[in-house]
Formats: C-alpha cells, structure tokens, sequence
C-alpha cells in the first residue's frame, strides 16, 4: 500500500463528529491510541489520512506513531471500505476445507483482489487468519455476521442475499 | 524534609558513573571499569572491537542488530554487550568461534537484503556494514530470497534517504524522538514491508523534522545521506579539518571535510566534546557563504560619486591610518569609537582592544554583546561575582529540575536544547518553560508557564514567596554562603500567587507547582537567555533569577546553577579578552590603577583612565556629532540594533567610517572604506562558547582573492599609525593574552590543540574549572540584592495595543549574513512571519499568509501573518533577521538604566491587513 495512490478522502460531517466523540472518551488516558482507532474504523470503516492525524493532535501523539501503529496491524485499513463487508477465512481449517476457492470465486465474480473495494464501493473483500470457528470451517463473515459451511460455488448467493 | 529524594528518580544519573570499582575480564585480560557501564561501552572504551550497528553512545542501547554478542561466564547463552552492565568478576570473550559465527550469520541475514552497490554508495569507505563485511570476508549471501525495491525519499532541500539501504536498526528514529524530540519518522507497516519513513510518506517538511542530521551522523550504513553534499568527493579524497562552528554560543566542534579548496562535508565526532557528535541546521548545512561570489576579496574605497571602488591593500590602510589620526589629532581620542566583533576570534578580538586603548588611546570600544547578555554581567557580578553560564553541558544529566526562561532554546542554541530534551527522555529531567510563546521545547516540558512578555521578575518573585512560604528555602546555603537574605524577603512577600496571575497572566495553581517543583529539586538549573535580558528591567531580572538560585543553594554543584546561553559563537570570548569600553581581559577594570599600570607596561603605552563608550551610546553620540569616526568590525548595527532610522542617521552624521566584513552588509553601505576580512574557516585562533569553554578554530581555506585574517588586518593598520605589532602566528597572541589575564593564565596553543579549556585556568598545570562558586562565590559570598517588577518602558494602549516581541528562528542567523547565502535555509524560512494568535487574528479579519502592516511608534513594515493558537493572546512576534522586513524598525531603544541594553523584547504595537 502506498499513502500517495489512496483517493484522497474528504471526511463527511457526521464521520468528524463520530471521530471526535470517540477521541473526547478517551482523551489523556495511557495507551489509548489502538482502542481509538478500532472504534473510528469500526463506525468509518477505515483510517484515512486525515482522521489520524486528528487522532495524533488530540492524544498529543507524534503522527508517525499513530501512522506506524495503523500501517502495523492487519486489523486497521487505510484504504476506503465497501459499505459490504466480505471476510474470508484462510486460517489452517477453513484452508484445508477450500477457502482459499471462496476467495477466488468472489475475486472472479467482484474484480478485485483481498484488501480492496469496488469501484461503486458497494464490496470490499479481505483475507483472515481463523475467526476461531473451525469446526464448521470453511467460513466467511458478511458485515460482521458468520456464515458456516460456505459452498465456493454458492458464495455469490450469499453475499447478495444480505447485502445491505 | 524538604528535599526530594533522588533515589526516586530511578533514571537519575550517578554523580560517581565514572568511578572504576569493579574488575573484569575481557578475552582474560582484566580491565578496570565502572559498574553503571555495559560490556561494551567498556570494550570500545579499551579499544576491543565488538561489532555492533545499532548502538550509538548518544542513545539508549537497545539490542537490535544482534552483532555485539558476546560469551559470558555462567551465562547459558551469548548475551547482548550493549544491554548487558558489567559487574566484579566477569569473565566475557569477544572473539570464540560460535561468537564470530553468530555474527557471520547475521551479517549475511542482513546482507541478503541490502544492495551490494558499494562502488558508486556515498557512504563508501565510512559505512560500518562494508567494514564488518571487510572484516568478515563476506563477499556474498548464502540465503537468496524476495528483495525490497523502495522509492528514494528527498523531496526536501537536506535529507536524503534511501530505504531499500535502510538496515532498520532504528538509530535515527530514536535520534529523532530522544534527542532531536521532532518525532519526524518512524517505522511503518510490518515483517518484510517495514521501512522508516516520515508519517503519512508526507515530505519531510510537513513534519516537526528540523533538518538537523543528527539521523544523518548516526546512520551506520548508505542509507540517510546529506543532500547538498552528496557526488561532492569520495571520502578519502577529503582532508578533514577540526574547528569549531562559528553560529551560535554552543561551540560544537565540527569536522570541515575540503576537496580542491571546497567545503564538501561537514561532520562532527560521535560521542565527544560539548555537542557528543550532535549538530543543528546551521552547523552542518549552512556554509555555502564561505564561498559565495558575494563574498568582499577586496579593499574597497568609496570615492566622490558615492561607489565603491577596488584598491590596493595600501592605499586602504593609508587612507584609513591617515584619516583615523586626522580625526585623533584634530577632534581627540575619544571621538573615535570601536565596534568589536562576537563572531571574530578571541585574539583578534584581544588586538582590537589593544588597538583601540594602545593606539588610538579610547576605551571607546564594545561590541554586541552590549545588545544581548550587558544586564547578564550588571545582574550577575554582584549577586555571584561572575557573569559566566556556572555549569557545563554535560552536567545537565545531573539535574532533577531544569527552568528554561526566555530561551528559545531548540532554535537559538538548538544542540543544546537537544541535551537537555534526552535528559527529559533519558534522565526523568523534569523541565519548566517559562515563556510567553508555545515554543517547540515546551512539548517535552512538565509545565509551561506562560507569562506577558517583559513580567518576568513578577513570576520570579512569585516562586520565591512560594517557596519561602512553604519552607522549601535551603537555609544552612544561605546562612553559610549568602549575606542578606533579610533584605530579599520584603521585596517578595507581596507577590502572592494571585497578585502574580493579575499581573503576569500566569495560572496561580501553575505557579505554585513550578515552585514546589523547582524547590523541591535535589539538583536544579535554571537556563535563560535574551528574553530576560533584553529588556529595561534586564539586570533586575537577571538578579531575580540569582536571588531564586541562591535562596535554594542551587548553586555550584553538578546539576545546579544558573546558565545564561550566550548568542554568538564567540561574544562569551570577546568578553571575556575586554571588547568592552570598561574592562581590559578577564574583567579587570580599566578603572583600578595598579591594573591599568601592568597593561600599560606590557603594551608600551599610555591607556586612558576614563571608561568609554557602549555600542548603544556610540550611536547616540555619532548622532550628536560627538564621536566622528567609527571603526566597525564584523557587526551589521544597520539590522541588529534597536530603532535603525536612528542608526542610520547616525552613521550618515559620521565623518569617517571603516567598514571590516566578509560580505557588504546594511552598515557597509554606508562605509568610507571596506576592509575585506577572513571567515572563520579561513584562520586560526579560538572561540569561547558559552561555557566558558575555549577551542581551537583552525584553518581549512584561503580567503578569497586579497582579503585577510582579521588579526592580520589589526596589525597591518597599527603598524601604519606608529605602533608596530609583530606577531608571527595567533598563538603568540594568545600567549600574550594567557600572560595579562588571570583567567586565561593556563591556556596555549600546545594544550588546546588536542582538547579544550574552561576558564578559569589559573596556570599550565591547571585542568580549568567545570563548575563555578564551587566551594565559595567568585566574590566570597552570594549577595541577594532585592529587586521590584517594574513594568517595561512602553505598555500596550489604545492606540497600540499588542505587545510586540522579537527572537530568532531556527532556520536564520542574525541579519542573515551568512544563512541568507545558504539556498536550503531560505527555502524553509524565506521571509519574515508575523506570529499572531488564532483569536487576535479573526478579530482583525487577518488570515495566515495574508500580507500585514505592524506599527509602532518608531516606524512600520510589513510582514505575513503566521496565525497561530501557539502564541498568547495580545502579543506578536517576530524574528529580526530579514533586511525587507526589518524588525528593529520597531523596536525601542529604551535602555537599562545599568547595563544599558536596549528592550528589543517588548514595545507596544498595532497590526493590520497590508494595503
């Protein structure tokens, strides 16, 4: 990922003021920079450029900190979601059971590769490491909700049917 | 118990660190070392090589690289040296052959990623990877994989960094974080994608980086490279010249690389001397004036057109020695005055006194120093004895508590700022600022006290009713080391915390910390600078601090003093050799008759008796028509003194004036005749920083075309008016200077060339003085004098309502003589910018960047607005540095009644849109 080819983002009113409620909760407490910025991409669905360096100056952080801890983590995204979101497991079960054929079919079907959003930026697709289900692997996760025993083929269905 | 314990303080340095007490063993030799050290520090101490890349001795060890393992008797497995304290008894080797496998194996891990491209690598020849793979006959890497292929970062006028070199030992972020404190860059993404880079990949400007290169100096590869230097010479097609740098009072000492007569490099030794290797902006990219086709290589005379014209060298000191001695003989010695220079050396300084005293027979002679520190000597010779910094650099490690009052100091003596910022982050030094701007140094303070400029003494005062309050006075200090301390106590019992807040805008629950906090303090010091001095109340303020200083007995130990940091690189040194209209070297007055007879007897001459004139009255008088000719050396008053539409006046008014510079500057313009003089990399002699410590400035260059040493040019002239002065080399000079001076009694050319000296240094076997009023004052006992807060000489009205206030800024020096030369610096500070804050500037429709107009009584200009919340409401600031934008067009030359130093840090002001 470069920082120089992400769109550049204009953050919505309503996305400021999410970013300064959660910011405002956690103020001067000690290593609250990483649960600050799980809630913003939690209620934005990402990082932009600008929301960190908000998040530097109100937590009194250097933004390279706040940079190297978002560019760190898989879990953190600077690169705008889908308002779908698709979460494929590739954890070693979900392996085994062909996940990494759900990930393909869904490529194929979106045109894009895990880690990216579509252009209408209806769906964005990522790759994880076991959501800790492997007993009804393979699995995936449509905007937070778990769907076991997925059939590579009937993926697409899937996905459709709750889409938001 | 009124002290804090220091054993609190778990990152407190030990006073005795360098005691050797315990004994180990190192390839079964033994060796003497000091238990707070580590293995390694004592191995490179010894001179045993133990690889390492990421240990640098300014930083923190931090175990990184895994090259500088080493067995360890009893332990299990190699340990790593930098993070390993030696202890009684250890028995390390340094050199098994499961050490030197362990280290051939990482080494090739971390070859097996960087470019083998070492023939065309700037860093050739001064690379430690190259040399480890020398020594350890690696050619190639076992262990073949993916390699990076990363984008070149230098879309800045100084740093370029190249990242697919980078090893990622860290050493540069934690310069940036623990030292610099800019916090610029840091390590981005994970596992095999993680590089060091600036937030966001944004340009290094738009970070907090200060373009010091401190990242530079510490790179153990080819990774971070100086830009202006770079394709300049290979490294050993260089001779290196050891000097010392000729901006600010910090005195680093810093390594002039020359190829065919150019400067291509600068450096400094890591971990020695005052600055440990560290340089600021200035230090280490701002010479590109010493070559500079502007640069003056010839006599110049002005002839009746007004032009100035090339002459020889002795038609220039003819037509100088003549008119000087016309004016002598027909208007009498003292209508002569004589402007000396803080940035010449301290020998040429020296002869310029003579000069003045011997041949022209004034003691008409002063230089800026007039301008910046006078009320540090009317302030501090009475309460102390001595107007000198009381501690070194290097004692700052030793401090709880540091108060930093009216100093910029990360961007007027920025190295030393960085000190103290790692003693914030490495020592738990706990720092107070007191200061009316958000200055950069005060992210790392505890507490930022934020006053109205010019209520310095009030706040002051206001600690000391605290702390007698409280009984955090140190009692056994005062009642064995001070006298009247009595009379001190009336003049602070009435500054309550709240009369202080009314008065100074100042917190009362802030003030009342900063007092516990200092009073408390087991070691405490206190830095200033000219935003205490600069001011009508200049000497009562300096006086507050010693009386707060004095009445804790933070004084004369590692760690507790009182340090005024001097502005030019050399202004403590022509103090201290007598530029000044009452004091021969060493503060011996011109006054006292026995000291006048032992000159007098040495320079052959008869001295006069009376005390002469300061750089503020000359004008004055110039203007007045009392003094007719003025001799100015190296000193542009034109931009540097206070209200310059009188300045100008005056030198229009004078008969003859004698310009000696390296450029033509504002005041040359209005010179009769121009002596071109040397820079400081073009001669030899010394500079005394502003601790009082003496160091060689050694000759890397010729001056360009005609133009000469100073010294030189002091003795050309002297000779010509009948006063013959034969030196063959600067050291004679300073061997005359040892034998007048008390001070300087000790110092030579011999014991300087390998090291350096603070005064005092009584006599050749003298080591010379860390620390002043060790065990007594330099005048017996400390005298607390009371002083009152008298409020400055124009306060805000109707009409003008804003308190105006001026400083320097990092990125220019002075009246831009010299940085304004350097293409680098003036792409980061182009033009002088008004700061103003956030709330003032709507109210006045004025937006950032908008051209504004700023009035006082004395004149306007006009400048861009930079609005910001970091300055306190009611008050602008602006730096002095720019000829368009002249600053002390404003300011007032109201003087301290005692150190008759000009108030350039408050007058009252209005600003407005530009039309």
């Amino acid at each position: 990922m470069e920082v120089s080819i992400l769109p550049k983002y204009e953050l919505k009113e309503s996305e400021v003021k999410i970013v300064e409620e959660i910011v405002s909760k956690y103020k001067g407490k000690k290593g609250s920079l990483i649960p600050v910025l799980r809630e913003i991409q939690e209620n934005i669905g990402f990082l932009p450029v600008d929301v960190q360096k908000k998040v530097a100056k109100e937590l009194n952080l250097p933004e390279k900190e706040v940079y190297g801890v978002a560019t760190f983590y898989s879990l953190f995204s600077m690169i705008p979601r889908g308002k779908n979101n698709i979460r494929v497991c590739l954890g070693t079960a979900c392996y085994v059971k062909g996940g990494k054929k759900i990930v393909e079919k869904i490529e194929k079907e979106l045109n894009i590769s895990p880690g990216q959003t579509t252009p209408d930026r209806k769906f964005s697709l990522n790759v994880d490491r076991c959501f800790g289900c492997c007993g009804i692997a393979p699995v995936i996760m449509i905007n937070g909700k778990v769907f076991q025993r997925v059939d590579p083929e009937k993926v697409m269905e899937l996905v459709y049917e709750n889409e938001k | 118990m009124s002290k804090e314990d220091p054993s609190r303080n778990k990152y407190r340095v030990n006073e005795n660190e360098n005691e050797n007490t315990v004994e180990i063993y190192i390839n079964e030799k033994p060796y003497l070392a000091s238990p707070t050290k580590t293995i390694l520090q004592v191995a490179l101490e010894n001179n045993i090589l133990i690889p390492h890349l990421c240990y640098d001795p300014r930083l923190k060890p931090q175990g990184a690289c895994r090259l500088c393992l080493v067995e360890v008797e009893g332990m299990p497995e190699a340990v790593p040296s930098c993070l390993t304290k030696v202890s009684d008894g250890m028995k390390v080797t340094t050199n098994s052959s499961h050490i030197n496998e362990l280290v051939r194996l990482n080494l090739e891990l971390i070859i097996s990623d960087h470019p083998l491209d070492c023939m065309t690598c700037e860093s050739c020849g001064n690379c430690t990877l190259q040399d480890l793979a020398y020594m350890y006959d690696i050619k190639e890497t076992r262990y073949k994989g993916r390699i990076h292929h990363k984008k070149v970062l230098d879309d800045n006028p100084f740093i370029y960094r190249d990242n697919e070199k980078c090893i990622l030992c860290g050493r540069c972020i934690r310069m940036c974080d623990d030292v610099v404190g800019a916090s610029a860059i840091g390590y981005a993404k994970r596992g095999f994608e993680s590089e060091v880079v600036p937030a966001f990949d944004q340009p290094l400007t738009e970070t907090d980086c200060v373009f010091c290169g401190n990242c530079i100096s510490t790179c153990p590869v080819g990774a971070l490279q100086p830009k202006p230097y770079m394709k300049k010479a290979r490294t050993w097609e260089t001779t290196m010249v050891k000097t010392t740098c000729p901006y600010c009072g910090v005195g680093c000492q810093i390594n002039l690389h020359i190829k065919d007569g150019k400067i291509v490099n600068v450096s400094s030794d890591i971990g020695k001397n005052v600055n440990e290797g560290n340089l600021c902006v200035k230090g280490r990219f701002g010479f590109d004036f010493v070559l500079s086709p502007q640069r003056l290589a010839y006599p110049l005379v002005k002839n009746a057109h007004g032009e100035f014209e090339k002459v020889s060298w002795d038609t220039a000191i003819e037509i100088v020695s003549t008119r000087l001695e016309e004016i002598k003989q027909k208007y009498g010695p003292d209508s002569i005055g004589i402007l000396s220079s803080a940035k010449c050396t301290n020998e040429e300084n020296y002869l310029m006194s003579k000069f003045a005293r011997a041949v022209i027979g004034t003691n008409n002679i002063d230089h800026c120093a007039r301008l910046c520190h006078a009320s540090t000597i009317t302030g501090l010779i009475p309460t102390f004895g001595s107007g000198a910094m009381t501690n070194s650099v290097e004692d700052i490690k030793y401090a709880d508590v540091a108060i930093i009052i009216g100093s910029n100091t990360t961007e007027a003596h920025p190295v030393i700022g960085y000190e103290i910022i790692k003693c914030v982050n490495y020592h738990g030094l706990k720092l107070i600022v007191i200061d009316p701007r958000d200055i950069p140094i005060t992210k790392h303070a505890t507490l930022h006290l934020r006053h109205y400029p010019g209520t310095d003494v009030a706040v002051l005062l206001g600690i000391m009713n605290i702390i007698y309050q409280e009984n955090l006075h140190d009692k056994d200090f005062i009642a064995e080391r001070t006298e009247d301390f009595d009379k001190l106590i009336p003049c602070f019992s009435s500054y309550t915390p709240q009369k202080v807040q009314e008065v100074s805008g100042v917190n009362e629950k802030d003030l009342i910390t900063a007092a516990r906090l200092y009073g408390r303090a087991k070691n405490a010091l206190i830095f200033y600078s000219m935003g205490i001095t600069q001011h009508t109340c200049g000497t009562d303020n300096v006086t507050a601090i010693a009386n707060l200083a004095m009445m804790t007995g933070n004084v004369g130990r590692k760690g507790a003093g009182v340090n005024p940091l001097r502005g030019q690189n050399n202004v403590q040194g022509a103090c201290d050799v007598g530029a000044l209209p009452n004091v021969y070297t060493g503060y011996q007055s011109v006054e006292d008759d026995s000291i006048r007879e032992k000159f007098e007897k040495r320079w052959r001459n008869k001295l006069p008796e009376k005390s002469g004139l300061t750089v503020t009255e000359m004008i004055n008088e110039a203007k007045n028509g009392k003094i007719k000719a003025l001799y100015i050396m190296g000193e542009n008053p034109m931009l540097s003194d206070p209200d310059i539409l009188h300045v100008a006046q005056a030198l229009k008014n004078l008969e003859f004036l004698v310009v000696q510079d390296i450029f033509l500057t504002e005041t040359g313009e209005f010179a009769d005749v121009i002596l071109p003089g040397a820079c400081f990399a073009e001669k030899n002699g010394t500079f005394t920083n502003t601790e009082r410590r003496i160091q060689r400035v050694r000759k890397a260059l010729e001056p360009p075309g005609e133009a000469k040493e100073d010294w030189q040019i002091i003795c050309m002239l002297s000779k010509a008016m009948g006063y013959p002065m034969d030196y063959k080399e600067v050291s004679e000079i300073m061997d005359e200077i040892a034998e007048l001076t008390p001070i300087y009694g000790g110092v030579s050319y011999r014991r300087l060339e390998n090291s350096s000296l603070q005064w005092p240094c009584k006599s050749y076997d003298d080591p010379g003085t860390k620390i002043l009023h060790q065990k007594s004052f330099s005048c017996g006992k400390g005298k607390f004098i009371p002083v009152d807060y008298k409020p400055p000489a124009e306060v805000p009205d109707r009409e003008y309502p804003f308190i105006l206030t001026t400083g320097r800024i990092l990125y220019q020096y002075h009246t831009r003589t010299m940085t304004g030369k350097v293409e680098g610096l003036n792409i980061l500070a182009p033009m002088a910018t008004v700061h103003i804050n956030s709330e003032d500037a709507s109210k006045l429709g004025i937006k950032d960047k908008q051209k504004v107009t700023l009035e006082t009584r004395r004149g306007s200009i006009n400048a861009t607005a930079l609005v910001n919340p970091r300055i306190k409401k009611g008050v602008l600031f602006i730096p002095f540095h720019y000829a368009d934008s002249p600053a002390n067009k404003l300011t007032n030359p109201a003087l301290d009644p005692k150190a008759k130093i000009p108030e350039f840090k408050v007058c009252a002001a209005k600003i407005k849109p530009a039309l």
